[in-house]
Protein backbone atom coordinates (compact mmCIF):
# COMPACT_ATOMS: atom_id res chain seq x y z
CA UNK A 1 0.00 0.00 0.00
CA UNK A 2 2.42 2.71 -0.91
CA UNK A 3 -0.43 5.48 -1.09
CA UNK A 4 -1.59 4.51 2.19
CA UNK A 5 2.46 5.10 3.42
CA UNK A 6 2.37 8.39 2.54
CA UNK A 7 -0.95 9.02 3.72
CA UNK A 8 -0.05 7.96 7.62
CA UNK A 9 3.61 9.65 7.27
CA UNK A 10 2.12 13.07 6.25
CA UNK A 11 -0.76 12.60 9.17
CA UNK A 12 1.89 11.41 11.43
CA UNK A 13 3.76 14.28 11.03
CA UNK A 14 0.81 16.71 11.80
CA UNK A 15 -0.62 15.32 14.37
CA UNK A 16 2.25 14.04 15.87
CA UNK A 17 0.63 11.47 17.27
CA UNK A 18 0.28 7.54 16.63
CA UNK A 19 -3.18 6.86 17.65
CA UNK A 20 -4.91 10.23 15.94
CA UNK A 21 -2.72 9.55 13.00
CA UNK A 22 -4.63 6.39 12.65
CA UNK A 23 -7.61 7.59 13.31
CA UNK A 24 -6.97 10.55 10.41
CA UNK A 25 -5.85 8.48 7.92
CA UNK A 26 -8.76 5.96 8.68
CA UNK A 27 -11.29 9.07 8.19
CA UNK A 28 -9.68 10.30 4.97
CA UNK A 29 -10.10 7.00 3.49
CA UNK A 30 -13.58 6.49 4.08
CA UNK A 31 -14.22 10.20 2.55
CA UNK A 32 -12.47 9.21 -0.10
CA UNK A 33 -13.70 5.85 -0.84
CA UNK A 34 -17.64 7.93 -0.95
CA UNK A 35 -16.31 10.02 -3.21
CA UNK A 36 -14.68 7.79 -5.45
CA UNK A 37 -17.03 7.72 -8.23
CA UNK A 38 -15.88 11.23 -8.92
CA UNK A 39 -12.26 10.32 -8.84
CA UNK A 40 -10.98 11.08 -12.63
CA UNK A 41 -8.15 8.65 -11.97
CA UNK A 42 -5.20 11.09 -12.46
CA UNK A 43 -2.56 11.93 -9.72
CA UNK A 44 -4.36 9.60 -6.91
CA UNK A 45 -1.42 9.68 -4.24
CA UNK A 46 -2.01 13.96 -4.52
CA UNK A 47 -5.60 13.05 -4.50
CA UNK A 48 -5.32 10.66 -1.51
CA UNK A 49 -3.02 13.57 0.60
CA UNK A 50 -5.03 16.46 -0.45
CA UNK A 51 -8.18 14.45 1.70
CA UNK A 52 -5.59 13.55 4.61
CA UNK A 53 -4.32 17.09 4.36
CA UNK A 54 -7.89 18.37 4.78
CA UNK A 55 -9.62 15.88 7.19
CA UNK A 56 -5.32 16.60 9.53
CA UNK A 57 -6.60 19.86 9.87
CA UNK A 58 -9.81 19.94 10.94
CA UNK A 59 -8.38 17.49 13.13
CA UNK A 60 -5.79 20.12 14.38
CA UNK A 61 -8.77 22.81 14.57
CA UNK A 62 -10.75 20.88 16.92
CA UNK A 63 -7.94 19.65 18.75
CA UNK A 64 -4.93 22.01 18.72
CA UNK A 65 -6.93 25.20 18.10
CA UNK A 66 -3.43 27.29 19.09
CA UNK A 67 -0.92 25.34 16.42
CA UNK A 68 -3.45 25.28 13.57
CA UNK A 69 -3.73 28.86 13.34
CA UNK A 70 -0.18 29.47 13.85
CA UNK A 71 2.02 31.15 11.33
CA UNK A 72 -1.33 31.14 8.31
CA UNK A 73 0.26 34.51 7.25
CA UNK A 74 2.91 34.46 4.44
CA UNK A 75 4.70 37.21 4.99
CA UNK A 76 8.30 37.11 5.15
CA UNK A 77 8.48 39.97 8.26
CA UNK A 78 6.26 37.47 10.21
CA UNK A 79 9.35 35.29 11.11
CA UNK A 80 10.34 36.62 14.34
CA UNK A 81 6.80 36.47 15.12
CA UNK A 82 7.01 32.71 14.44
CA UNK A 83 9.93 31.95 16.08
CA UNK A 84 8.00 33.14 18.94
CA UNK A 85 5.47 31.24 18.45
CA UNK A 86 7.32 28.29 18.14
CA UNK A 87 8.62 28.42 21.87
CA UNK A 88 5.49 29.02 22.75
CA UNK A 89 3.98 25.98 21.08
CA UNK A 90 6.90 24.20 22.28
CA UNK A 91 6.36 24.76 25.85
CA UNK A 92 2.51 24.18 25.54
CA UNK A 93 3.50 20.74 24.67
CA UNK A 94 2.30 19.71 28.58
CA UNK A 95 5.57 17.65 29.26
CA UNK A 96 8.30 18.33 32.24
CA UNK A 97 11.42 20.11 31.26
CA UNK A 98 12.93 16.35 32.43
CA UNK A 99 11.03 14.44 30.22
CA UNK A 100 11.87 16.48 27.32
CA UNK A 101 15.70 16.55 27.93
CA UNK A 102 15.49 12.50 28.35
CA UNK A 103 13.59 12.34 24.71
CA UNK A 104 16.10 14.67 23.41
CA UNK A 105 18.82 12.32 24.43
CA UNK A 106 17.01 9.68 23.04
CA UNK A 107 15.01 10.73 19.90
CA UNK A 108 16.27 11.54 16.77
CA UNK A 109 16.61 15.72 17.47
CA UNK A 110 15.60 16.74 13.66
CA UNK A 111 12.67 14.83 14.28
CA UNK A 112 11.57 17.06 17.54
CA UNK A 113 12.63 20.25 15.39
CA UNK A 114 10.42 19.55 12.61
CA UNK A 115 7.47 18.67 15.11
CA UNK A 116 8.16 22.14 16.46
CA UNK A 117 7.75 23.68 12.90
CA UNK A 118 4.20 25.76 12.57
CA UNK A 119 1.78 22.81 10.75
CA UNK A 120 1.68 24.50 7.62
CA UNK A 121 5.57 24.63 7.05
CA UNK A 122 5.39 21.00 8.49
CA UNK A 123 3.74 19.66 5.39
CA UNK A 124 5.16 21.54 2.77
CA UNK A 125 8.81 20.21 4.26
CA UNK A 126 7.74 16.55 4.36
CA UNK A 127 5.39 16.50 1.02
CA UNK A 128 8.58 18.29 -0.32
CA UNK A 129 11.86 16.15 1.33
CA UNK A 130 9.98 12.92 2.09
CA UNK A 131 7.29 12.56 -0.88
CA UNK A 132 9.41 14.04 -2.87
CA UNK A 133 6.56 16.06 -4.72
CA UNK A 134 6.82 18.93 -7.24
CA UNK A 135 5.51 22.32 -6.17
CA UNK A 136 2.65 21.72 -8.33
CA UNK A 137 1.48 18.61 -6.76
CA UNK A 138 2.24 20.44 -3.24
CA UNK A 139 -0.13 23.04 -4.36
CA UNK A 140 -2.63 21.09 -5.38
CA UNK A 141 -2.68 18.97 -1.96
CA UNK A 142 -2.94 21.82 0.19
CA UNK A 143 -4.69 24.30 -1.80
CA UNK A 144 -2.54 27.58 -2.35
CA UNK A 145 -0.84 29.01 -5.42
CA UNK A 146 2.74 27.23 -6.53
CA UNK A 147 3.99 30.64 -5.34
CA UNK A 148 2.59 30.55 -0.88
CA UNK A 149 4.29 27.03 -1.97
CA UNK A 150 7.73 28.24 -2.72
CA UNK A 151 7.23 31.02 0.28
CA UNK A 152 6.27 28.58 3.10
CA UNK A 153 9.22 26.00 1.94
CA UNK A 154 11.47 29.30 2.50
CA UNK A 155 10.21 30.15 5.65
CA UNK A 156 10.27 26.46 7.02
CA UNK A 157 13.47 25.83 6.28
CA UNK A 158 15.20 29.08 7.28
CA UNK A 159 13.22 28.20 10.60
CA UNK A 160 14.86 24.57 10.86
CA UNK A 161 17.75 25.72 9.66
CA UNK A 162 18.31 28.47 12.50
CA UNK A 163 17.02 25.61 15.65
CA UNK A 164 18.81 23.03 13.77
CA UNK A 165 22.31 24.57 13.35
CA UNK A 166 22.03 25.71 16.73
CA UNK A 167 21.05 22.77 18.65
CA UNK A 168 24.37 21.21 16.39
CA UNK A 169 26.73 23.62 17.97
CA UNK A 170 25.58 22.57 21.53
CA UNK A 171 26.52 19.33 20.54
CA UNK A 172 29.82 19.78 19.97
CA UNK A 173 30.91 21.91 22.36
CA UNK A 174 31.73 20.18 26.09
CA UNK B 1 23.31 37.52 -11.16
CA UNK B 2 23.72 39.17 -7.29
CA UNK B 3 23.94 37.14 -4.21
CA UNK B 4 20.44 38.18 -3.43
CA UNK B 5 19.17 36.94 -6.62
CA UNK B 6 20.98 34.22 -6.57
CA UNK B 7 19.67 33.91 -2.69
CA UNK B 8 16.08 33.99 -4.43
CA UNK B 9 16.49 30.88 -6.71
CA UNK B 10 18.37 28.74 -4.42
CA UNK B 11 15.79 27.00 -3.42
CA UNK B 12 14.15 25.71 -6.50
CA UNK B 13 17.23 25.04 -7.83
CA UNK B 14 17.65 22.36 -4.79
CA UNK B 15 14.20 21.29 -5.89
CA UNK B 16 14.77 20.86 -9.16
CA UNK B 17 12.04 23.46 -10.36
CA UNK B 18 14.26 25.76 -11.93
CA UNK B 19 14.55 26.62 -15.40
CA UNK B 20 17.88 25.29 -17.31
CA UNK B 21 18.48 29.06 -17.88
CA UNK B 22 18.39 30.61 -14.55
CA UNK B 23 19.66 27.34 -13.30
CA UNK B 24 22.86 27.73 -15.85
CA UNK B 25 23.22 31.23 -14.69
CA UNK B 26 23.30 30.27 -11.23
CA UNK B 27 25.60 28.06 -11.12
CA UNK B 28 28.17 30.65 -13.52
CA UNK B 29 27.30 33.04 -9.95
CA UNK B 30 28.01 29.61 -7.84
CA UNK B 31 31.13 29.48 -9.05
CA UNK B 32 32.45 32.47 -8.41
CA UNK B 33 31.09 32.99 -5.02
CA UNK B 34 31.73 31.35 -2.05
CA UNK B 35 29.59 32.37 0.74
CA UNK B 36 26.44 31.21 -2.27
CA UNK B 37 28.20 27.98 -2.64
CA UNK B 38 28.39 27.88 1.51
CA UNK B 39 24.36 28.57 1.54
CA UNK B 40 23.56 26.09 -1.14
CA UNK B 41 25.54 24.00 0.72
CA UNK B 42 23.82 24.24 4.31
CA UNK B 43 20.29 23.78 2.17
CA UNK B 44 21.52 20.76 0.85
CA UNK B 45 22.73 19.46 3.66
CA UNK B 46 19.16 20.09 5.83
CA UNK B 47 17.65 18.89 3.33
CA UNK B 48 19.66 15.07 2.85
CA UNK B 49 19.51 15.09 6.88
CA UNK B 50 15.10 15.42 6.31
CA UNK B 51 15.22 12.78 3.39
CA UNK B 52 17.71 10.44 5.63
CA UNK B 53 16.84 10.97 9.09
CA UNK B 54 13.74 12.38 9.47
CA UNK B 55 11.33 9.69 10.61
CA UNK B 56 9.64 8.41 7.86
CA UNK B 57 6.35 6.67 9.57
CA UNK B 58 4.63 3.60 7.43
CA UNK B 59 0.85 2.61 7.66
CA UNK B 60 1.32 0.23 10.59
CA UNK B 61 -0.77 -2.76 10.14
CA UNK B 62 -3.64 -2.36 12.42
CA UNK B 63 -4.68 0.61 10.58
CA UNK B 64 -4.43 -1.40 6.94
CA UNK B 65 -6.77 -4.23 8.64
CA UNK B 66 -9.07 -1.17 10.35
CA UNK B 67 -9.42 0.48 6.91
CA UNK B 68 -10.46 -2.71 4.92
CA UNK B 69 -12.59 -4.06 7.61
CA UNK B 70 -14.40 -0.75 7.88
CA UNK B 71 -15.12 0.16 4.43
CA UNK B 72 -16.59 -3.42 3.66
CA UNK B 73 -20.09 -3.21 5.54
CA UNK B 74 -20.43 0.76 5.39
CA UNK B 75 -19.82 0.57 1.64
CA UNK B 76 -21.25 -2.46 -0.13
CA UNK B 77 -18.89 -1.68 -3.43
CA UNK B 78 -17.50 -4.24 -5.76
CA UNK B 79 -13.83 -6.14 -4.09
CA UNK B 80 -12.37 -4.78 -7.71
CA UNK B 81 -12.87 -1.25 -6.39
CA UNK B 82 -11.78 -1.78 -2.73
CA UNK B 83 -8.61 -3.43 -4.10
CA UNK B 84 -8.30 -0.22 -5.89
CA UNK B 85 -8.54 1.67 -2.94
CA UNK B 86 -6.30 -0.78 -0.56
CA UNK B 87 -3.29 -1.51 -2.79
CA UNK B 88 -2.82 2.44 -3.91
CA UNK B 89 -4.67 2.53 -6.94
CA UNK B 90 -1.48 1.09 -8.88
CA UNK B 91 -3.91 -0.02 -11.85
CA UNK B 92 -5.32 3.07 -12.49
CA UNK B 93 -2.25 5.55 -11.84
CA UNK B 94 -0.56 2.80 -14.27
CA UNK B 95 -3.53 3.15 -16.84
CA UNK B 96 -3.64 7.47 -16.00
CA UNK B 97 0.43 7.99 -16.81
CA UNK B 98 0.33 5.73 -19.99
CA UNK B 99 -2.58 7.55 -21.39
CA UNK B 100 -0.63 10.78 -20.23
CA UNK B 101 2.50 9.17 -21.85
CA UNK B 102 0.87 8.24 -25.18
CA UNK B 103 -1.08 12.19 -25.17
CA UNK B 104 2.69 14.10 -24.88
CA UNK B 105 4.65 11.99 -26.78
CA UNK B 106 2.18 11.94 -29.73
CA UNK B 107 4.26 13.80 -32.08
CA UNK B 108 7.61 11.76 -31.28
CA UNK B 109 5.13 8.47 -31.69
CA UNK B 110 4.05 9.37 -35.24
CA UNK B 111 7.95 9.72 -35.91
CA UNK B 112 9.07 6.32 -33.84
CA UNK B 113 6.18 4.26 -36.00
CA UNK B 114 6.07 6.11 -39.54
CA UNK B 115 9.08 7.69 -39.80
CA UNK B 116 12.91 6.76 -41.45
CA UNK B 117 15.43 5.95 -39.02
CA UNK B 118 16.42 9.70 -39.76
CA UNK B 119 13.26 10.67 -38.30
CA UNK B 120 14.06 8.50 -35.10
CA UNK B 121 16.81 10.09 -34.53
CA UNK B 122 15.80 13.38 -34.87
CA UNK B 123 12.87 13.33 -32.35
CA UNK B 124 15.05 11.54 -29.74
CA UNK B 125 17.53 14.64 -30.06
CA UNK B 126 14.68 16.82 -29.58
CA UNK B 127 13.30 14.87 -26.82
CA UNK B 128 16.32 14.66 -25.22
CA UNK B 129 17.38 18.92 -25.72
CA UNK B 130 13.89 19.34 -24.04
CA UNK B 131 13.68 16.94 -21.07
CA UNK B 132 17.36 19.05 -20.46
CA UNK B 133 15.45 22.34 -20.50
CA UNK B 134 12.39 20.46 -18.65
CA UNK B 135 14.08 18.90 -15.70
CA UNK B 136 17.12 20.31 -14.02
CA UNK B 137 19.50 18.15 -15.29
CA UNK B 138 21.18 20.00 -17.96
CA UNK B 139 24.44 18.64 -17.16
CA UNK B 140 25.91 15.60 -15.13
CA UNK B 141 29.43 17.30 -15.21
CA UNK B 142 29.33 21.32 -15.17
CA UNK B 143 32.73 22.86 -16.09
CA UNK B 144 34.08 24.90 -18.82
CA UNK B 145 37.17 23.04 -19.21
CA UNK B 146 37.88 20.67 -21.71
CA UNK B 147 40.24 18.98 -19.34
CA UNK B 148 37.46 18.06 -16.97
CA UNK B 149 34.27 17.48 -19.28
CA UNK B 150 36.51 15.22 -22.12
CA UNK B 151 38.16 12.70 -19.52
CA UNK B 152 34.51 12.69 -17.81
CA UNK B 153 32.79 10.83 -20.33
CA UNK B 154 35.97 8.25 -20.68
CA UNK B 155 34.48 4.74 -19.59
CA UNK B 156 30.86 5.79 -19.89
CA UNK B 157 30.56 6.47 -23.58
CA UNK B 158 32.22 4.86 -26.83
CA UNK B 159 33.42 8.27 -28.13
CA UNK B 160 35.57 10.65 -26.58
CA UNK B 161 33.94 14.21 -27.69
CA UNK B 162 36.09 17.13 -28.27
CA UNK B 163 34.85 19.70 -25.78
CA UNK B 164 36.30 22.66 -26.84
CA UNK B 165 35.48 25.76 -25.69
CA UNK B 166 34.47 28.16 -27.40
CA UNK B 167 33.80 31.00 -25.19
CA UNK B 168 35.81 33.50 -27.61
CA UNK B 169 32.87 33.15 -30.08
CA UNK B 170 30.35 33.76 -27.58
CA UNK B 171 29.53 29.87 -26.75
CA UNK B 172 31.15 28.88 -23.75
CA UNK B 173 31.23 25.46 -22.79
CA UNK B 174 29.32 24.75 -19.65
CA UNK B 175 29.11 20.80 -19.41
CA UNK B 176 28.57 17.80 -19.99
CA UNK B 177 25.77 15.05 -19.17
CA UNK B 178 25.38 11.56 -20.56
CA UNK B 179 21.91 11.00 -22.61
CA UNK B 180 20.09 7.45 -24.60
CA UNK B 181 19.24 8.49 -28.66
CA UNK B 182 18.58 6.45 -31.22
CA UNK B 183 18.72 3.65 -29.27
CA UNK B 184 22.45 4.00 -27.91
CA UNK B 185 23.60 6.19 -24.93
CA UNK B 186 25.63 9.36 -26.23
CA UNK B 187 27.81 11.97 -24.83
CA UNK B 188 26.10 15.46 -24.88
CA UNK B 189 28.57 18.65 -24.63
CA UNK B 190 26.05 21.30 -23.49
CA UNK B 191 26.92 25.29 -24.44
CA UNK B 192 25.22 28.59 -23.88
CA UNK B 193 24.93 31.89 -26.14
CA UNK B 194 23.22 34.33 -23.87
CA UNK B 195 20.02 32.94 -22.66
CA UNK B 196 19.74 30.22 -25.35
CA UNK B 197 21.10 26.67 -24.32
CA UNK B 198 23.00 24.54 -27.39
CA UNK B 199 22.66 20.68 -27.00
CA UNK B 200 25.12 18.57 -29.04
CA UNK B 201 24.73 15.02 -29.12
CA UNK B 202 27.84 13.21 -29.85
CA UNK B 203 28.50 9.71 -30.80
CA UNK B 204 30.92 6.97 -32.70
CA UNK B 205 30.08 5.95 -36.20
CA UNK B 206 28.27 3.39 -36.61
CA UNK B 207 27.59 1.75 -40.22
CA UNK B 208 24.05 2.81 -40.96
CA UNK B 209 24.71 6.76 -39.83
CA UNK B 210 24.22 9.50 -42.09
CA UNK B 211 27.21 11.72 -41.64
CA UNK B 212 26.79 14.07 -44.11
CA UNK B 213 25.61 18.06 -43.04
CA UNK B 214 22.10 18.01 -42.50
CA UNK B 215 20.05 21.06 -40.98
CA UNK B 216 16.35 20.39 -39.72
CA UNK B 217 13.90 22.47 -37.73
CA UNK B 218 11.52 20.41 -35.78
CA UNK B 219 9.43 21.89 -33.13
CA UNK B 220 10.53 25.54 -33.31
CA UNK B 221 14.14 23.96 -32.64
CA UNK B 222 16.80 23.97 -35.28
CA UNK B 223 19.10 20.90 -35.68
CA UNK B 224 22.45 20.43 -37.13
CA UNK B 225 23.98 17.41 -38.12
CA UNK B 226 27.78 17.05 -39.09
CA UNK B 227 30.34 14.06 -38.67
CA UNK B 228 34.28 14.60 -37.93
CA UNK B 229 36.58 12.27 -37.53
CA UNK B 230 34.29 9.21 -37.16
CA UNK B 231 32.27 10.68 -34.82
CA UNK B 232 28.71 11.88 -35.63
CA UNK B 233 27.55 14.90 -33.95
CA UNK B 234 23.89 16.66 -33.75
CA UNK B 235 23.54 20.07 -32.58
CA UNK B 236 19.78 21.28 -31.33
CA UNK B 237 19.12 24.56 -29.88
CA UNK B 238 16.77 27.06 -30.39
CA UNK B 239 19.04 29.77 -31.36
CA UNK B 240 18.27 31.18 -35.07
CA UNK B 241 19.21 29.36 -38.06
CA UNK B 242 22.21 31.86 -38.66
CA UNK B 243 23.66 31.33 -35.31
CA UNK B 244 23.12 27.83 -34.71
CA UNK B 245 25.00 27.51 -38.37
CA UNK B 246 27.67 29.74 -36.71
CA UNK B 247 28.31 27.74 -33.74
CA UNK B 248 28.37 24.19 -35.78
CA UNK B 249 31.15 25.26 -38.26
CA UNK B 250 33.24 26.82 -35.42
CA UNK B 251 32.56 23.68 -33.64
CA UNK B 252 33.27 21.34 -36.28
CA UNK B 253 36.51 23.24 -37.38
CA UNK B 254 37.86 22.64 -33.83
CA UNK B 255 36.66 19.00 -33.87
CA UNK B 256 38.36 18.20 -37.22
CA UNK B 257 41.59 19.70 -35.67
CA UNK B 258 41.32 18.72 -32.42
CA UNK B 259 41.44 14.95 -33.37
CA UNK B 260 44.24 15.00 -35.65
CA UNK B 261 46.57 16.18 -32.70
CA UNK B 262 44.72 13.45 -30.32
Amino acid sequence: MPHLNSAFNLARWLTRNEADAQDVVQEACLRAFKYFDGFDGQFANAWLLKIVRNTCFTWLKSNRPAEETLALDDNLEEVDRDENAIRLNASSLGRSPEAILIEKRDANRLDELIGRLPPVYREVLILREHEEMSYQDIAEIVGVPIGTVMSRLARGRKLLQSTWRGSKSKDVKP
Amino acid sequence: MNCSDAQNLLYRYLDRELDAVNAARLEAHLRDCRDCVGAYEREQELSFAIKQSAHRYGAPRALTDRIRRDLVPQESRPWAELRHLTRGWNPIALAASLMLAVAMSSTGTSYYLNGTAEDRVIADVVSSHVRSLMANHLTDVASSDNHTVKPWFTGKVDASPPAVNLVSAGFPLIGGRLDYVDQRPCAVLVYRHDAHVINVMVWSKRDDDQTGSESYTRQGYNLARFSANDLVFWAVSDLNRGELDDFVTRLKTEAEGNSTSL
